[in-house]
């Protein structure tokens, strides 16, 4: 890492080209080691269960969508069909909670906004662990374990906080002459809302419906414990394509694959906003 | 909530409140600013009442559990306990353990993936052909799913027979290792850290990119070396963002449970407070066992959340705000 400022730096010498060649390569090689297992994932799924099976590993050799076929053919869809409706519906509510929210707590601070989103931030960071065994009794009792609507239900509860955090910070980022602009012209607090500063802060809430999506999609702890065949998503599927008799390794590449996809696609096209949601507004 | 409400960001609220709405309060009439805060509740209040029903109200009924002897077998055999649990719970011989496996998967994840994160930032941060697409490929680790990841990474990369570190090592004639059976702990660890290290990168390049060029460029003028530029300069103007890299991180990490569930199932020093739970309930079916213990990990994660949060919150605001 110094030779990387030193580079930068460096006044200009015969062996400048060099080590910024060398600096360069040396990058390449780390993206390629951690981007391996991501590619091998993807280049085992591709492979017959004999040939995914076989050391050393082969990187000649038949490949065919044929594991896709197969693990599809498992019955791997349903599963793929609920972690849709559990990650867009929470996602959607998420949304419809957090914008309006966000715009009461940034736009019009309201007294000791401060220990509102001390209040917001915590419950994201409250161990599942405070709630779940409650929650598991009430779902049982009301017949509702194995219920795809309870599990975005509870993706709601987990994803709101940093919906809200991400959120105000972009209205924050309205400057104040322009609410104050349209209230002068006689707009309401409401219609100010929705025609004003929607519109401004919806880049942003596309990056905040992306995340709390994101989260919804991998989670594994809820849907694992709460859901056994009906409303079972595709994290807690996958554990299952594991065989303790047969090979599995290309299926389950293959069904990895599959499941990663959506989140993989959309994180690449969103990076940018992706970051400064993560970091929670923190980081423009 | 305990953890919400204990603490004093009230203090900062009064004495600074958000720069936006300073100069504007002092202007506008009083009946005209109650009218807005009224709109600003009105606003407030269904998300409130949302997270209010998901997450406190089962954390108050946990309570109540942890203090009742009751056994999802003899569900009809359910009676008050007083403090039994919670004696079981320190008494028992798990709770240290869990809370030292917890403390180094979580503690150790964060430091690599910190080191490594920062390595990547640096190396990232100067322009070289395919920067952007190098960029792409090193967040897809943060993106890959929880459970994938750790099957990935338990079956095709650590595998004893099959495993590609396996392979790689064969490369550099050094014996095969069996990590999934021998070290488990160092599994659950690699797996975070590769899951963790985009994160950290990311915070830490957004980070570095906030630095001045010129300055920079003044300090290698001025005959400063590579080194000396970035132990004096970058990483005193990096300090915030490893704060923030370090407690966001920990906070994402403290609940593992994915990792642990699916390579180990808690085997060889790698049974977290979080996984200790889970099997207490619902495969001991102890509710008022594991309902102490829960509350334990709650009481635990508020103190090194608030602290944690406490550090950045000033950071997270101001920030965020600042327009």
């Amino acid at each position: 890492m110094t030779s990387a400022t030193a580079t930068r730096q460096a006044p200009s010498r015969l062996g400048r080209k060099t080590t910024s060649g060398l600096v360069t390569l040396f990058t390449w090689f780390v993206v390629f080691v951690f981007f391996f297992p991501v590619a091998w994932m993807v280049f085992t799924s591709f492979k017959t269960e004999g040939a995914a099976a076989t050391f050393p590993p082969q990187f000649v050799t038949d490949l065919s969508l044929d594991r896709y076929r197969d693990i599809l053919g498992r019955g791997m869809g349903p599963y793929l069909i609920n972690s849709t409706i559990a990650s867009v519906g929470s996602t959607l509510i998420v949304m419809l909670l957090a914008i309006p929210a966000a715009y009461g707590l940034s736009v019009r601070p309201i007294t000791r906004w401060s220990d509102m989103l001390f209040f917001f931030i915590s419950t994201r960071f409250m161990p599942v662990a405070a709630s779940i065994i409650p929650v598991y009794i009430v779902l049982q009792k009301a017949g509702l374990l194995d219920n795809i609507n309870a599990l975005a239900f509870l993706y709601v509860g987990i994803n709101l906080p940093i919906a809200i955090w991400m959120m105000r910070s972009f209205f924050a980022e309205i400057p104040r002459e322009v609410v104050e602009a349209a209230q002068i012209d006689g707009a309401g607090y409401f219609r100010e809302l929705v025609r004003v500063s929607l519109p401004m802060v919806s880049p942003g809430a596309a990056a905040a419906a992306l995340i709390t999506f994101i989260f919804a999609w991998n989670e594994y702890f809820l849907a694992n414990l709460l859901t056994s065949t009906l409303a079972r998503t595709t994290p807690p599927f996958l554990g299952s394509v594991v065989d303790g008799r047969g090979q599995f390794l290309a299926a389950l590449c293959a069904a990895s694959t599959l499941a990663v996809l959506p989140v993989v696609l959309a994180g690449w096209v969103a990076q940018k906003r992706l970051v400064r949601g993560l970091a929670m507004g923190a980081i423009k | 909530m305990a953890q919400t409400t204990a603490v004093d960001p009230a203090a900062d609220a009064d004495d600074t409140p958000p720069p936006s709405s300073s100069p504007r309060q002092a202007l506008k009439a009083n009946s005209a600013s109650a009218r807005e805060r009224k709109f600003g509740r009105k606003l407030l209040l269904p998300a409130f009442v949302v997270s209010v029903i998901i997450t406190q109200v089962p954390f108050l009924v946990t309570i109540y559990y942890s203090f009742q002897d009751w056994n999802l077998q003899r569900p009809n055999d359910r009676a008050f306990a007083g403090f039994d649990n919670y004696v079981t719970v320190f008494t028992g011989g798990s709770f240290i353990p869990a809370m030292i496996a917890t403390i180094i998967i979580v503690g150790g994840s964060v430091l690599l993936s910190l080191v490594l994160g920062l390595g990547l930032a640096t190396l990232l941060d100067r322009k070289f052909v395919g920067q952007a697409f190098a960029r792409t490929l090193l967040i897809t680790p943060f993106l890959v799913m929880p459970a994938a990841a750790a099957l990935i990474w338990k079956w095709t990369m650590l595998d004893a027979n099959v495993g590609m570190v396996n392979w790689a090592l064969g490369l550099l004639n050094i014996p095969a290792v069996a990590w999934n059976t021998d070290f488990p702990l160092v599994t659950i660890i690699a797996v975070l850290t590769w899951q963790y290290t985009p994160f950290m990168m990311l915070i830490l390049l957004a980070g570095l990119q906030s630095q001045s060029g010129e300055i920079l460029e003044a300090a290698s003028v001025d005959g400063a070396g590579g080194w000396r530029i970035f132990t004096a300069m970058t990483l005193p103007h990096l300090r915030q963002y490893l704060i923030l890299a370090t407690v966001l991180g920990t906070i994402m990490m403290i609940q593992v449970f994915d990792p642990v569930a699916i390579m180990t199932r808690g085997t060889g020093g790698t049974k977290t407070l979080s996984y200790l739970l889970y099997e207490r309930a619902f495969v001991g079916l102890e509710v008022g066992e594991a309902a102490a213990y829960g509350v334990v990990t709650v009481i635990l994660t508020i103190i090194v959340a608030t602290l944690a949060l406490r550090s950045v919150f000033k950071f997270l605001t101001e920030e965020g705000s600042r327009s």
